[in-house]
């Protein structure tokens, strides 16, 4: 059961809108390494995943990838707030706005709308948390290219404590597969799928 | 439903039962007040369970596992937190 804060986890207070970059970041909300699909990626895997450890971090980083959601979904809209039709045409956000308005919609920074294949929840552990650690060092290089074109400091800042996360999650994340990894046969992790097979 | 002084004496199937009810009907009175936010007797409502919810989950972390973070109580020897059934497992204990 969920239960929603009415804060971010990040403050966002950005005063000047920039569409372009509205543009760019929302990959982070709907695109392939976005948070949308790492929050259902974990809350997806967690059911099959066997050990109490590793339930307990992919239900609580799940939870927090939809925090994060959160403030890319706050950042997208703070850069776009107001925006009159002229500026809508002369940034190219036309192509959004005709389908979107100035509403949020989940998708990657080439109009790819978001889709269930961008993630995996494969029923085995170690092929679950090697595909959790992958996600969270795709999305921190999205990142490190979202900050190579955001100059405005207010756009940076909470960007980098995005990236940030997504580094402390790839730690926890080598943790959990470590703790998969002692419950299992240590000459062959591939012996059985300890999600599937009773021969454990 | 129960009373509340009842609430310390329940087992542990019970008293995961009491706070399914309190806390759906929280989250029925949220859904009504977020359109009636004048309505007295939905605020009294809320207030009656909200103070109710929030008894039986110090009880309910206390004696078996936290159900949410707010509820945790550090002064055990071990992070509980994890531990103990999930709720896809059957019940939330």
């Amino acid at each position: 059961m969920w239960n929603y804060e009415k804060r971010l986890q990040y403050p966002v207070n950005i005063t000047q809108t920039n569409p372009k970059m509205a543009q760019v970041i929302i990959s982070q909300f709907g695109g392939p390494d976005g948070e949308l699909a790492a929050s259902m990626r974990y809350l997806s895997q967690r059911y099959t995943m066997p050990y109490r450890e590793v339930m307990g971090m992919l239900t609580d980083i799940g939870t927090e990838e939809l925090a994060h959601m959160e403030i890319i979904s706050t950042i997208v809209h703070q850069l776009t707030k107001g925006l009159s039709p002229e500026e809508i045409k002369a940034s190219g956000f036309d192509k959004y706005y005709v389908d979107h308005t100035l509403g949020l919609w989940p998708q990657a920074a080439g109009g790819v709308p978001f889709n269930a294949n961008q993630f995996q929840s494969k029923g085995d552990p170690i092929t679950d948390l090697f595909e959790d650690l992958a996600a969270e060092q795709k999305a921190r290089t999205t990142y490190d290219n979202i900050l190579r074109l955001v100059k405005d400091p207010e756009v940076c800042d909470p960007i980098r404590f995005l990236r940030q996360r997504e580094i402390v999650h790839f730690q926890r994340f080598g943790e959990s597969l470590r703790i998969v990894q002692e419950h299992l046969d240590s000459k062959n992790f591939y012996a059985f799928n300890p999600a599937f097979d009773s021969c454990n | 439903m129960m009373q509340q002084n009842k609430v310390y004496n329940l087992s542990q199937k019970q008293l995961s039962d009491w706070i399914d009810q309190v806390s759906f009907a929280l989250n029925e009175v949220t859904l009504y007040l977020n359109s009636h936010p004048t309505d007295s007797e939905a605020l009294s409502y809320f207030d009656h369970f909200q103070m109710l919810r929030k008894e039986a989950l110090e009880i309910y972390s206390k004696n078996y596992s936290p159900l949410n973070i707010d509820s945790i109580n550090t002064c055990q020897d071990k992070w509980k937190w994890v531990y103990g059934k999930w709720p896809w497992e059957g019940g939330n204990c």
